[in-house]
């Protein structure tokens, strides 16, 4: 299952900068484990994570075996509008998963 | 001569009674890092939330739902996890957390134990522990407990493995030195089930003891196995009042 959560500020001045900080549960797998009986477990990692504000992207990244478990993230941006701050990511399994937390923009 | 062999040996029998434990007793968190401490008490970084948030969701999920008896879990629940393992009159054994969430799914929901260590097991003990966070461990050890903490009494002092070590010899003789790079803690059981950074993932505390036993070049005793739950027992009796943190971030 899909599980993840994002956290911003409740509220911000408009054009003030404000931090979001992403977590997400997702084993990563790199693809070189193995399991107890010997079968290669294959890889699957959350390949991008795009963070969406007031109908425009604040973030994107990229992500490859290399990252953690349970990726986390922390990152700026201009808080523009009230509305919720949407948080996207996908798997290579395909597996999709969304979370948003809402900032009232005064 | 034999009087002195025999007062000695009253000495040792009392002793074994009631072990001594460590003074004063530090919880396992006194020997992280700043960076785990500050991620185990951060409420929204610390990774085994999302497991307390899964367990959370799992706790009114299906036809008979867990909230269905206990209702809502932040008052059922409260301090509960601080009281086990403990003997359970209606199933006639010491159970740790876990054993009695498998014993209501089983008797109770009428649905399949989960597997040791899914993830559905570990959120859902994960839940109900963070109900108890900083309540101090209280267990018992008195009445139909006493053989289980006997036996576990007795296991943490023999010796075992290609290291013929025992669980003493790091966490009563030499807790706070080092074993390589790492300080050795007490041993308390405060912070299960925890998220692990060597595991990438929430684990329990029978999964813990089982990484002892390979440490120390032993045969790992089976999930669910009598000397594990022995062990559980006699950790939780001797961190006692050291306050619940679960879900706890370790090395």
């Amino acid at each position: 299952m899909a599980l993840g959560r994002i956290q911003v500020p409740a509220r911000a001045r408009r054009g003030e900068v404000v931090e979001a900080r992403v977590l997400i549960r997702h084993a990563m797998e790199t693809g070189f484990r193995r399991e107890a009986d010997g079968r290669a477990v294959p890889m699957n990692v959350v390949n991008t994570v795009t963070c969406r504000h007031a109908g425009r992207e604040v973030f994107r990244a990229e992500l490859g075996s290399g990252i953690s478990a349970n990726p986390y993230f922390a990152f700026w941006f201009r808080a523009e509008e009230s509305g919720e701050v949407t948080v996207e990511w996908v798997d290579d399994a395909g597996e999709r998963g969304v979370a948003s937390a809402r900032i009232e923009v005064s | 001569m034999r009087a002195l062999a025999a007062l000695a040996l009253c000495a040792c029998a009392a002793a074994a009674a009631a072990p001594p434990r460590p003074e004063p007793p530090l919880p396992g968190t006194h020997f992280l890092g700043s960076d785990l401490k500050a991620l185990q008490a951060d409420d929204f970084a610390n990774p085994g939330l999302l497991w307390v948030a899964r367990g959370e969701a799992l706790w009114s999920e299906g036809a008979k739902p867990c909230a269905a008896c206990h209702g809502e879990a932040a008052r059922s629940m409260r301090g509960a996890a601080a009281r086990y393992p403990r003997f359970d009159a209606g199933l006639g054994r010491v159970v740790n957390l876990e054993g009695r969430i498998d014993a209501c799914r089983t008797g109770r929901q009428g649905l399949p134990a989960f597997a040791p260590e899914s993830p559905e097991r570990l959120a859902l003990a994960a839940f109900v522990a963070r109900q108890s966070r900083g309540m101090p461990l209280a267990v018992s050890v008195d009445g139909p407990a006493r053989p289980v903490f006997e036996r576990g009494r007795d296991l943490y002092r023999t010796r075992i493995g290609q290291l013929n070590l025992a669980c003493t010899h790091c966490h009563d003789e030499r807790w706070g030195k080092t074993l390589l790079a790492e300080p050795i803690s007490q041993g308390h059981p405060t912070a299960w089930p925890a998220y692990r950074v060597e595991w990438q993932t929430l684990g329990s505390l029978q999964r813990r003891l089982r990484a002892c036993f390979f440490g120390v070049r032993a045969a790992m005793p089976d999930y669910g196995d009598g000397d594990l739950l022995a062990l559980e027992l006699y950790l939780a009796w001797r961190g006692e009042g050291l306050a619940l943190e679960s879900p706890g971030v370790r090395r």
